[in-house]
């Protein structure tokens, strides 16, 4: 049986009067990639906002790790924050930090942790998200988009965090950079047991990464499954999304290079 | 993994809230064994007692290892390096297969630390510093002078070539930089002028003078002041916000933007905001003068019995136009200070949010301090002449 780390329940968001999510339902499971996609406006970053404690919803019930994110002390929100981490679109680096410095930002919330061991883990997580050593002593505004959003992993992985919110990782990177950064995540969801909430509309991503995949539309979750699950649903926009052009292409690459 | 409910609640409930998470270690003559959670959390506490771990050749069980996480794979991995430069070795034992991929991992990404060279600090870093300085400096005058060279240069290829001006955007700045600022500019002369005429006539009571606070007014406020604090709130107000508006842009390559569109950032950014500012500037600087002397009446009638219209013929009397003349002269010098160090600060940010704001208060306090200089050489070319 897989444990339930992420419960939605009867989510609803909506701005003025405009509704994005109604009833929406969604469980999250340990250690799964999950890829949640959905056109653009359907709410997957409000979602994940939502989530990651940025954005109450209007209604409905969020259990993380067994406990009620949105009725809880901020005590114990802040113990649920400090068991997950996000990834930015754009990275979203302290400008004015380093990058070695960013990465250490979390650990000074933990007392006892003296300044050269932060360091050296800082400079151990800048070296797992695959950066080059130096890298720690740019700015964010020296370093290209592909590697801020290197940084940014560092730094939402900085506390070893159990899930990781990743929004559009892959997004404005060349194919090869995309390529290893899905390698990447893969790789470090594998080794360190990490639960993986993935928005994107990388179909190489999806393909690549996710174990299981959540598609929004029609203002709920509508269906979640496996890549081949999703092969064989009728609804149109999941059938376009999944049978299009790019969907083919992103296939035959895999099945090429399998 | 299969648990009992209630064995399940407990455990959650201990780790949500931030509970102990701990790693022990036993010792046993030579036998050592790791249990309970390794992390980054447990790790400051653990780390001291690893390292005060004697022995050459280490044998650690692990087999009561509930949790690692990469710090506390580090930690192993740390501990492993330290025995082998010290000519020993470290021997896991009883290390569970997940642990083992993620201490493998964690070795194998180790971070390859490249020499870095240290800066030596001594005498000749702070003359070379100091030179830096004066040079950032002259080339800080330099900038400014290419700037209003820029302005002058766009200026006139402006009234050459009308229909490229942006009239809307001179407008809206017109609007931004005088329209909205006329309240403050209003009390901040109507303040001036009372406050000078209760002190003057304080002083001048004192000679029977009263008749005097008249002359004091209106020369130091016509002369000096209207203009002068005026202009310095202008600074405030306007140099930062030309600096935020075009840094702003420099930072999200909206300049390069318009480079790339063939459109000119001089002729599109700057002289509309630095001409706004030499049309609003005088104009501001009279309502100021207006208020002072408004001001100035209102307590002179107050508190010495001048009645206005006394104030009034004793000002068109005795004061000389000269006063007016000189106080309006250094409006447009003003004006060019303010928009040129504004938009030259606005061009000089860099990459990052940080720069901004440094560049944005920076702006503000050289404009100022420029103001207030360049009043001061108008003070002594005025006195050469004998104006």
């Amino acid at each position: 049986m897989q444990e339930t780390v992420i419960e939605l329940r009867g989510i609803i968001n909506q701005f003025g009067r405009t509704r994005v999510h109604d009833d929406l339902d969604l469980d999250v499971y340990r250690g799964e990639v999950l890829g949640v996609v959905g056109g653009s406006g359907t709410g997957k970053s409000v979602l994940l906002r939502c989530i990651a404690g940025l954005r109450p919803p209007q209604g409905g019930s969020i259990r993380i790790f067994g406990q009620d994110a949105l009725n809880c002390s901020e005590a114990e929100r802040r113990a649920i924050d400090m068991r997950m981490g996000v990834m930015f679109q754009d990275g979203a680096l302290f400008s004015s930090l380093t990058v070695r410095e960013n990465v250490e930002v979390p650990m000074r919330n933990l007392a006892g942790l003296n300044a050269g061991l932060r360091r050296e883990l800082a400079d151990l997580k800048i070296a797992m998200s695959g950066l080059p050593y130096k890298a720690g002593d740019n700015y964010p505004s020296e370093l290209s988009g592909g590697m801020r959003k290197r940084a940014g992993l560092a730094r939402a992985l900085a506390l070893d965090p159990e899930i990781v919110f990743l929004d559009e990782p892959t997004a404005g990177l060349d194919p090869i950079g995309a390529a290893a950064f899905d390698e990447l995540i893969k790789a470090l969801s594998e080794t360190l047991g990490l639960t993986v909430f993935l928005v994107t509309h990388d179909l190489d991503t999806l393909h690549a990464t996710c174990d299981r995949i959540a598609v929004l539309a029609e203002k709920r979750v509508m269906y979640t499954g496996t890549m081949a699950d999703m092969l064989h649903i009728e609804h149109p926009w999941v059938h376009e999304y999944f049978h299009g052009p790019r969907a083919r292409a992103a296939v035959e690459t895999l099945e090429r290079n399998a | 993994m299969v648990q009992t409910g209630a064995d399940r609640t407990t455990h959650d409930t201990d780790r949500v809230a931030g509970g102990p998470e701990q790693a022990r270690i036993d010792s046993t003559g030579a036998e050592h064994a790791l249990s309970g959670v390794l992390t980054v959390r447990s790790l400051p506490a653990i780390l001291p007692k690893l390292d005060a771990l004697g022995e050459k050749d280490l044998k650690i069980d692990l087999s009561g290892l509930k949790k690692i996480d990469t710090a506390g794979a580090y930690a192993l991995i740390r501990l492993q390096s330290r025995l082998q430069n010290e000519g020993g070795t470290l021997s896991l034992a009883g290390v569970q297969p997940d642990h083992q991929a993620l201490i493998e991992r964690v070795a194998q990404s180790l971070p390859k630390p490249e020499a870095q060279t240290q800066a030596r600090r001594g005498m000749m870093d702070g003359f070379d510093s100091l030179g830096r300085k004066v040079v950032e400096f002259l080339r800080f005058l330099g900038d400014l002078h290419a700037m209003l060279g820029l302005f002058l240069a766009r200026l006139v290829h402006v009234i050459r070539h009308p229909s490229e001006f942006r009239v809307t955007a001179l407008v809206h700045h017109c609007d931004q930089v005088g329209l909205k600022a006329v309240p403050i500019v209003a009390l901040m002369g109507f303040l001036i002028g009372v406050v000078l005429a209760f002190q003057g006539s304080v002083q001048l009571r004192q000679f029977g003078a009263e008749i005097f606070v008249v002359d004091l007014i209106a020369i130091s406020i016509l002369r000096e002041l209207g203009i002068l604090l005026t202009a310095i709130i202008v600074a405030g107000r306007t140099a930062s916000s030309y600096t935020a508006a075009i840094g702003s842009m420099k930072m999200r390559e909206e300049i390069d933007a318009m480079r790339t569109l063939a459109i000119d950032p001089a002729l599109a950014l700057f002289v509309p905001r630095i001409l706004a500012l030499l049309i609003v500037l005088p104009i501001l600087g009279m309502i100021a003068n207006l208020t002072g002397l408004i001001g100035g009446a209102m307590m002179a009638w107050i508190e010495l019995g001048i009645s206005p219209g006394m104030f009034m013929a004793r000002l068109l009397d005795d004061t000389s136009l000269d006063h007016v003349i000189v106080g309006f002269v250094k409006a447009p010098v003003f004006a060019l200070i303010i928009g040129v160090i504004g938009c030259h600060a606005g061009m000089q940010v860099g990459g990052n949010a940080e720069s901004l704001g440094a560049q944005t208060s920076s702006a503000v306090v050289r404009a100022i301090f420029m103001v207030i200089v360049a009043d001061a050489l108008f003070s002594v070319f005025f006195a050469i002449l004998g104006i």
